[in-house]
């Protein structure tokens, strides 16, 4: 078992209620409920009927996962779950569903980290992680730029926005366009018919002073809404397509380049991109041309598996029983703002043997 | 097992009577407290998980974060053995558990200047839908009542003749449960009880993580 193991995820950090299965680094099943069709008329994520669609669809989703992956739930070595960084009440439903699974069945629980889970899901992609790995994390509520030299133990912050994820700046710009929620694929789409080059928006943190690993979006977004509005002001009609082009390509101008510098001043040949902003073509497309100069080889997964899914925290889980890392207890909490350096939360060391004792106790 | 009210309880019925449970009020820590409670509870009583047959959960009224904790804590429990979920007011616990043989009330804090309440002719019979309001606006229908839960012992002008218990315990739910069952009596749903329309205000910057 400690080869290939096999492992039930849960995600529930955000407005997707995943579950997903995974034997070693093999994606067995990746059940998704989405509440994003309610939040679209909020034009964006309300936490509440978030943590309410989880509530519902948590059994139904565990259950259609059993069913893809056609394994028993007494089969598995463990269940994983997101125990953070995302919205509290949201993560407290698949916290709280992950323990009472594993309590009842009698396995191992792991509660880890939503963002060490995005990098570790490339290996249901292209097989195990390179160590070290550099992973460019981009959604709609992370920009950051992680060295993960072991995904189970040590992943290190290298930098991250310093205000708006790159994902947000997606959705304000599309609101400015009246393009609907969630924006990235609609301006991803309008991008491609226009010119890139047509308006020079700002590029932020780009300065030779500036942190050289860090985001900004904030200007980025305030400058391409004021040129919309001067548009508008002026009676003219706004060129959408450009507009969406020369917006996105200051976004991934910057996430790429600093990639791949990171990648060239750690040394590191391996460059992961995830989250649900690494579905934007023209990121994958820019940081394919950059990588492929700077010799560094890119590993994307397909978009399914970077936006937020059980699979990923099932691969986590799966990678942490395989290296023999302990279990969560079973007072593992929810929390909102797990460091990034916490790629899982194990138990305290003094709490085993109760736990062992209960276990004879219950399940012998 | 209920989370509506600050408590965080648990409590094992053989059929006949309460063989074990386990109760903590704080009102922040439900997520953190609720299994280990059922944990306790199972070693306690020295049972083996597999002769669970059921599941009784408090389906709220109750402030929406801490009450999803036991509605999902039960409905996962119960899926992964295979047993029903039966789904119990939490108001109708407290009643039972305050066994008063007249007329009187039940209520709860909803938070906000709020309370959850209902009335009831006796400890097992409810005589009003769950609600949530603020206390001045229902002074006439409890007038004269006796009144049970945390909700009454919080507004005495309301409810002068507040009293204990103040939260619900999983004991008295699981015994009334048990009364249900035997008798064939219904069920609610394992589904919460909000009783208020989702806040739908879009936080700044969810979810945002900057690790420094
Ligand atoms: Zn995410």
């Amino acid at each position: 078992m400690a080869d290939e193991p096999l492992v039930l995820g849960i995600e529930t950090s955000c407005d997707e209620t995943g579950v997903g299965i995974v034997r070693g680094t093999t994606l067995l099943a990746d059940a998704i409920a989405s509440s994003v069709d309610t939040h679209a008329r909020f034009g964006g994520v309300v936490p509440e009927i978030a943590s309410r669609a989880h509530l519902e669809a948590m059994v139904p989703t565990i259950e259609r996962a059993l069913k893809d992956a056609g394994v028993s739930a007494r089969d598995l070595d463990g269940i994983a779950v997101t125990a953070g960084p995302g919205l509290a009440g949201a993560l407290l439903v698949g916290v709280s569903a992950a323990k009472a699974y594993a309590y009842a069945l009698g396995k191992p629980l792991y509660g880890v980290n939503h963002l060490a889970s995005h990098i570790c899901v490339d290996q249901l992609e292209h097989g195990p992680l390179p160590e070290p790995t550099m992973a460019l994390l981009v959604s709609g509520g992370h920009s950051s730029l992680l060295l993960a030299p072991d995904i189970t133990a040590d992943v290190r912050p290298m930098g991250a926005t310093i205000d708006d994820a790159a994902g947000e700046a997606f959705d304000k710009i599309a609101r400015v366009l009246d393009l609907g929620f969630p924006g990235g694929p609609v301006i991803d789409r309008l991008a491609k018919e226009g010119d890139p080059k047509a308006i020079a928006f700002p590029r932020g943190l780009s300065g030779s002073r500036d942190p050289a690993y860090d985001f900004s979006f904030s200007g980025l977004k305030t400058a391409v809404a004021r040129w919309i509005e001067a548009k508008r002001a002026a009676g003219e009609e706004v060129p959408v397509r450009d507009v969406a082009a020369s917006f996105q390509e200051a976004v991934v101008d910057v996430l790429t380049r600093k990639a791949v510098r990171a990648c060239k001043d750690e040394g590191v040949d391996h460059l992961m991109i995830g989250g649900g902003v690494a579905a934007n073509s023209r990121l994958r497309a820019l940081a394919e041309e950059r990588c492929e100069r700077a010799g560094v080889r890119l590993r994307v997964p397909r978009p399914k598996l970077c936006t937020d899914n059980g699979a990923m925290v099932a691969a986590l889980g799966a990678e942490m029983v395989a290296r023999g890392r302990p279990a969560s207890d079973w007072e593992l909490s929810a929390d909102s703002s797990l460091p990034v350096t916490d790629p899982h939360v194990p138990g305290a060391p003094d709490h085993d043997h109760v736990h062992e004792v209960s276990k004879d106790n219950l399940y012998s | 097992m209920d989370t509506a009210t600050p408590a965080v309880t648990a409590a094992l019925h053989d059929g006949t009577s309460v063989v074990a449970a386990s109760s903590r009020v704080d009102a922040r820590r439900h997520g953190e407290l609720l299994l280990p409670a059922v944990d306790r509870v199972l070693a306690e009583a020295g049972v083996k998980i597999d002769a669970v047959t059921g599941v009784v959960v408090g389906v709220g009224p109750g402030p929406y974060t801490g009450l999803r904790v036991g509605l999902v804590t039960a409905a996962t429990f119960a899926s992964a053995l295979g047993v029903p979920v039966h789904g119990v007011c939490t108001l109708d616990g407290l009643a039972y558990e305050a066994g008063l043989d007249e007329p009187f009330v039940v209520a709860t804090d909803a938070r906000r200047k709020e309370v959850y309440w209902a009335r009831y002719e006796n400890a097992r019979t409810r005589a009003t839908d769950a609600a949530v309001d603020r206390p001045a606006e229902i002074a006439e229908q409890v007038a004269g009542l006796p009144a049970v839960g945390a909700g009454a012992l919080l507004y005495p002008e309301t409810f002068p003749d507040a009293r204990g218990p103040e939260h619900v315990s999983a004991a008295a739910l699981a015994a009334l449960a048990a009364e249900k069952l035997e008798a064939g009596g219904e069920f609610l749903p394992p589904q919460p009880l909000y009783l208020r329309r989702p806040d739908a205000q879009v936080p700044k910057n969810y979810k945002v993580v900057t690790p420094k």
